[in-house]
């Protein structure tokens, strides 16, 4: 696939351009930091995005999905970025949604992507519990009661968690924290007696929560597809999520970049504007090789996931590391180019940092991807 | 079978028929590049006989018209033919700055009886080119060059100096930027002038360089005669044609593997030669700050080749390439720089060698190669002059 946009890409970008435009704007986001309850994200507003259909976009059409791949959804996503949107797009249809599609077996995947697609039902993925993003660092545990699954353990930043009805939980029934073995995936719905939900409210104004399960009862029938294989289903799921969050890393990137070369252009300063100083010249224009840069790596990535390319996984560790440094090179340069504007609450460049902060720390930041990027390529 | 299939399977009959063994395969001898010119010399029969057949089938500039000395061949028919040609294992050896840079700026400047002039001889590896832009005086403020050419009637009368003049002692001709006017602003003084360098008053003197090479000359014009139909454009509107061939200049530095990146001789990656001077044959490499280095490296020149391709898609799709190249010239050059350079350092004291009893000769090469890659951010325009077009052009920051 040639790394442009086709024609339909382009008008599902204008389209979601548009309604970005019309229904949102960022100063949502200073309402939303001060909710202490309730869902962290607008129910109308994710109705609409899935009456558009952009909910389904990645599911097969048996599903109820549109049967389109990644390079649409990176489309719409980058769309939702660059107006900072929020809206449980990466943690039920890209994280919870393709562990479903890729680990669940027919009934599951029956029972649980329609509603899925239709933005009527919304999943989170639990898995997180060290301090940084570490896929095998799990050590809640699922023992076998009878029939049934105990588990207990801890998790942490599990966005959107608050307004999920089903949780994915990763969980072990073999090995010890740390090993690839011996990892499964449960469904657990979220008001299960012995699960407690802590509701956090993240710098960039999207909801998290943390989770305690303490001998949580869960059927048997609740595993997703077979005990064991969630080492297997993560590491797939991680691998395109990471890239759609890039894809969504990418319209911040481009939209604060963009909004601080036009203020070089409009700030006087010594009766000149601040844009005529060749130290901040030379500096935006590095900083555009990164935001072209990374507009590539993603394109790339994107369409790797589509085409299921044998490289897709070191791919997505480059996109992913490439997105998380250039989305924090933004946060430093936009807030520093603003000059005093850029550290107050009332210039909107700061909420930029604050996503470029959590999204790169979500699923990996750049080292955890030079490392894994190295260990796939036997390094 | 359709047009393209004829073409292909003719392609291929022709290659099989005519592309000696020398040319083609593992035991190929052809080298990098056959840069042409009268001083052209051939170590091996076969690239000769492989080239002379090549030109007359016009495939040395497959896309170029035949009245120029190319085949006419469509995109997709070049795109084909290059397909058999690597299915095969040889490619056509003829490169020069006539063909990625003059000839271009010719088909688009220059009259009908210049392009027919000039453009085959280039096609056919006649003559060699050389580009006589920079001055003592003018180097990154090129228009502020000051080499003058007086109008006396049917000739011009140059003299001045240029610098710089990449492989100016074994070109035949030189494409030189001279002041035709000194009275109005600078960029609207220079005119764009074809020069034989047989032409009595040229004359060049080689300069060395760090790396103990001497690819570049300094170049004198003592009373140089050249006919005004020399010039190609309107007199004192070569600003216009330079500056146009700077954009070619780039595309070609965008698409080289780059100068001094070791890229083209280096048989290993960088992570086979960490394994073996680590002595790590597998398993994780022992020092963690070389690994990570080194997948920064990968992992950059994955967004780089990606970047790349996204703009050849784009301008297939119409969304050609402007300024942008800038951005290539400035991030390839700085790239190869930083894998050359921990290359270097990962092979350890070898790499210190300037010469001697005990030093392969593929390492003395690419020390040198390190010291020449140095050049890559200063040739074409430094990388400075490039963020200074990205931040003028592409983002259109005020002066
Ligand atoms: C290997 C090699 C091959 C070459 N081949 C050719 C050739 O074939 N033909 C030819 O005509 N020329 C050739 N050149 C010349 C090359 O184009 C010039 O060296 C180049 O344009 C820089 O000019 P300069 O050397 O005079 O440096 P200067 O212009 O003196 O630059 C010195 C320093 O000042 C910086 N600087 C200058 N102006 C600015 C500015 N406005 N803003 C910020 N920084 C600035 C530069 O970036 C540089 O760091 C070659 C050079 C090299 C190294």
């Amino acid at each position: 696939m040639a790394l442009v946009l086709t024609e339909e890409q382009e008008l599902l970008r204008d389209s979601a351009r548009g309604f970005v435009a019309d229904q949102w704007n960022i100063d949502r986001l200073r309402k939303l930091r001060s909710m202490s309850s309730g869902r962290g994200h607008d129910e109308d507003l994710w109705k609409q995005m899935a009456e558009l259909g952009w909910t389904g976009i990645p599911f097969a059409e048996e599903y109820g999905g549109l049967g389109l791949g990644y390079a649409e959804l990176g489309v719409v996503l980058e769309e939702l970025g660059r107006g900072l949107v929020v809206a449980p797009f990466l943690s039920s249809i890209v994280l919870a949604g393709s562990a479903v599609a890729l680990g669940g077996n027919d009934a599951q995947r029956k029972s649980l992507l329609p509603g899925v697609c239709d933005g009527t039902r919304l999943l989170a993925l639990a898995y997180q519990e060290s301090p940084r993003h570490d896929p095998y660092a799990i050590a809640t545990a699922a023992r076998l009661d009878g029939d049934d699954y105990l588990l207990s353990g801890r998790k942490v930043l599990v966005l959107d968690g608050e307004s999920a009805d089903l949780l994915v939980v990763a969980a072990r029934t073999g090995g010890s924290t740390g090993d690839r073995d011996g990892l499964t995936l449960f469904l657990v719905a979220s008001d299960v007696p012995g699960l407690t939900l802590k509701r956090n409210v993240l710098l960039d104004s999207r909801c998290a929560v943390n989770i305690e399960l303490d001998n949580v009862r869960v059927e048997s029938n609740s595993v997703l597809g077979a005990p064991g294989t969630g080492a297997d289903v993560l590491d797939e799921v991680f691998a395109r999520a990471a890239v759609a969050l890039s894809a969504e890393m990418l319209g911040g990137i481009q939209e604060s970049f963009d909004r601080t070369v036009e203020y070089l252009k409009e700030r006087d300063q010594f009766g000149v504007k601040i844009g005529t100083f060749q130290g901040l010249k030379h500096r935006a224009a590095r900083w555009f090789c990164e935001v072209e840069l990374t507009r590539s790596i993603v394109m790339d990535a994107l369409r790797a996931i589509d085409e299921q390319r044998e490289q897709q996984a070191m791919l997505a560790s480059a996109c992913k590391a490439r997105a998380s440094d250039t989305y924090r090179l933004c946060g430093k340069e936009g807030i520093q180019m603003h000059g005093g504007m850029g550290v107050t609450d009332e210039a909107d460049i700061g909420f930029f940092m604050k996503r470029a902060r959590v999204s790169e720390l979500l699923l990996g930041d750049s080292t955890y991807h030079r490392n894994r990027f190295a260990e796939l390529g036997g390094y | 079978m359709s047009d393209i299939e004829t073409f292909r399977s003719e392609a291929r009959d022709w290659l099989e028929a005519n592309c000696p063994a020398g040319a083609r395969g593992p035991d190929s001898v052809l080298p990098d590049v056959v840069w042409g010119g009268r001083r052209q010399t051939f170590a091996h029969d076969d690239v000769k006989i492989w080239l002379e057949r090549l030109i007359e089938r016009g495939w040395t500039v497959p896309r170029w018209p035949t009245q120029y000395g190319g085949a006419g061949l469509t995109e997709e028919q070049d795109k084909v033919l290059r397909e058999e040609m690597r299915a095969i294992g040889t490619r056509s050896p003829l490169f020069s700055f006539g063909m990625a840079m003059l000839a271009p700026v010719l088909m688009e400047y220059a009259t009908e009886e210049q392009k027919l002039e000039h453009l085959p001889k280039i096609a056919r590896g006649e003559i060699r080119w050389c580009q006589g832009y920079s001055e003592p005086g003018a180097g990154s403020d090129l228009a502020g060059l000051q080499c003058r050419a007086v109008r006396e009637g049917d000739h011009y009368t140059i003299n001045g100096q240029k610098i710089w003049t990449s492989d100016a002692d074994v070109s035949d001709w030189i494409f030189a930027l001279v002041r035709t006017d000194t009275e109005v602003p600078k960029h609207d003084g220079i005119s764009f002038v074809l020069v034989d360098m047989e032409t009595e008053g040229v004359s060049v003197s080689p300069i060395e360089l760090i790396s103990g090479a001497s690819p570049f000359c300094e170049t004198f014009f003592d009373n140089v005669r050249v006919p005004i139909g020399n010039r190609v454009g309107e007199e004192n509107k070569g600003w216009t044609i330079a500056k146009r061939l700077l954009q070619y200049e780039r595309s070609m530095l965008a698409e080289s593997t780059g100068v001094g990146s070791g890229a083209s001789t280096r048989r290993q990656s960088l992570l086979e030669v960490a394994r073996e001077s680590l002595a790590t044959p597998e398993g994780q490499l022992p020092d963690a700050g070389l690994r990570d280095e080194l997948v920064q490296y990968e992992m950059d020149r994955l967004c780089y080749g990606a970047t790349y391709q996204r703009s050849t898609d784009a301008a297939k799709a119409g969304q050609g390439m402007g300024p942008e190249s800038s951005m290539f010239k400035l991030y390839l050059s700085e790239m190869n720089q930083r894998g050359s350079d921990l290359r270097q350092r990962l092979v350890g004291h070898v790499s210190l060698v300037w010469d001697g009893e005990d030093v392969p000769a593929e390492e003395r090469e690419m020390t040198r190669g390190w010291l020449y890659g140095k050049a890559g951010t200063i040739l074409g325009g430094t990388s400075e002059i490039q963020m200074n077009i990205i931040a003028k052009r592409v983002l259109g920051l005020p002066d």
